[in-house]
């Protein structure tokens, strides 16, 4: 009997983990993490784009982003579009909008309830309306706070950390 | 020679002008508001000097559409019914372009406000003049003035905007404790993520 309901409960594990693997194919950081990702001492290009499902602007302009991705995916490029969506939307609202649009470039989910604190961290000059970008190329940055209204204004903002 | 000069001159200064109003920039604490004349969602105009009795204002800038200032909804009317009756009323903006966001569209506000059960002026800045003086960037934005209107705290209303029950630090609370007893408000700037006010590309 014991080995039955465990056999059960290996079983239900290995389930909930092969489905939960295929909802959600991103990862989820506190700011520290988030940061690790692009400020982490390597020459790639970084291209940190703050965004959320709930707002126009930010989806209005993913497009240009991963037009970018795609045409600089070859190079030393690295696009994150990090969702600010909340927690409790991500199930109802990040998952189905990243399924629907199949987004090639890299989405993570940060969750960090301390805005307060990160926001200046990101760049002292953000006031913490979405959107917002940063692009880091070794130790310059450069720091957009709006959405970009096609892709070549993203390829003029980040030449100047070539 | 010397006319050219000073057209050349003078065409750079209003270079330069243009540039410094077409900025973000906007009040900073310590800054004296100016007062403003909009309309509320009872089409009555509605401006600061309205309040005689007021010790200070809780002017804020949100909207319908935002979830960010959907969050804060309830906490706006709390902070409304708590701070009124003490003499510092929340005085509610809706500073995006309803042909932008058209659920911030002034119906919109009048049956948000509503709904809710608004117990505040939800004013209309119509024609996007006053959230560009005071420097508004995204809803929520706060800007706590005393009586002389100066602004004392700009920020977010607290620490905690997707959880109200792990609030640590009311910023905006604080910031009226402080002034009522004479002091300067600690943090007086604080940050949020919002969303970003709604306007017409040029």
């Amino acid at each position: 009997m014991v080995k039955l309901l465990f056999s059960l409960t290996l079983a239900g594990l290995v389930f909930t983990t092969a489905f939960t693997q295929k909802e959600k194919d991103f990862r989820t950081y506190d700011f520290e993490g988030l940061e690790q990702r692009f400020r982490n001492g390597n020459d790639t290009l970084y291209v940190v784009n703050f965004w959320a499902t709930w707002c126009k602007p930010c989806v209005e302009e993913l497009p240009y982003l991963e037009a970018f991705h795609e045409k600089y995916k070859s190079d030393k490029v690295k696009v994150l579009l990090v969702s600010l969506d909340f927690k409790k939307h991500v199930d109802s609202k990040l998952i189905p909008f990243l399924e629907k649009h199949k987004l090639k470039a890299e989405v993570v989910h940060l969750d960090d309830p301390k805005a307060h604190i990160w926001i200046d961290l990101v760049d002292p000059s953000w006031s913490g309306a979405i959107p917002a970008t940063i692009a880091r190329k070794g130790k310059n940055e450069n720091f957009h706070e709006g959405s970009f209204p096609d892709m070549k204004s993203i390829e003029a903002f980040v030449n100047v950390l070539l | 020679m010397k006319n050219l000069v000073t057209v050349v001159m003078a065409l750079l200064m209003g270079f330069t002008l243009a540039f410094a109003n077409g900025g973000p920039s906007g009040y900073e604490v310590g800054d004296k508001a100016e007062d403003f004349k909009l309309k509320n969602i009872d089409g009555k105009m509605v401006s600061l000097s309205d309040f005689k009795e007021a010790k200070g204002f809780i002017v804020i800038f949100t909207c319908n559409h935002c979830p960010y200032a959907k969050l804060y909804e309830d906490r706006i009317i709390e902070l409304n019914n708590k701070y009124a009756p003490k003499g510092y009323p929340v005085i509610a903006i809706n500073p995006n372009d309803p042909e932008v966001q058209p659920e911030d569209s002034f119906d919109k506000m009048q049956m948000r406000a509503k709904e809710k059960g608004f117990t505040f002026p939800y004013l209309f800045d119509d024609g996007q003049t006053v959230y560009p003086k005071f420097g508004a960037t995204r809803t929520p934005h706060v800007y706590l003035l005393d009586k002389s209107l100066t602004v004392r705290y700009i920020g977010a209303i607290d620490d905690s905007p997707q959880d109200a029950d792990a609030v640590q630090v009311k910023y905006v609370e604080n910031a009226i404790n402080a002034i009522s007893k004479g002091k300067n408000p600690e943090p007086a700037e604080t940050k949020a993520i919002g969303c970003s006010i709604k306007y017409k590309r040029s």
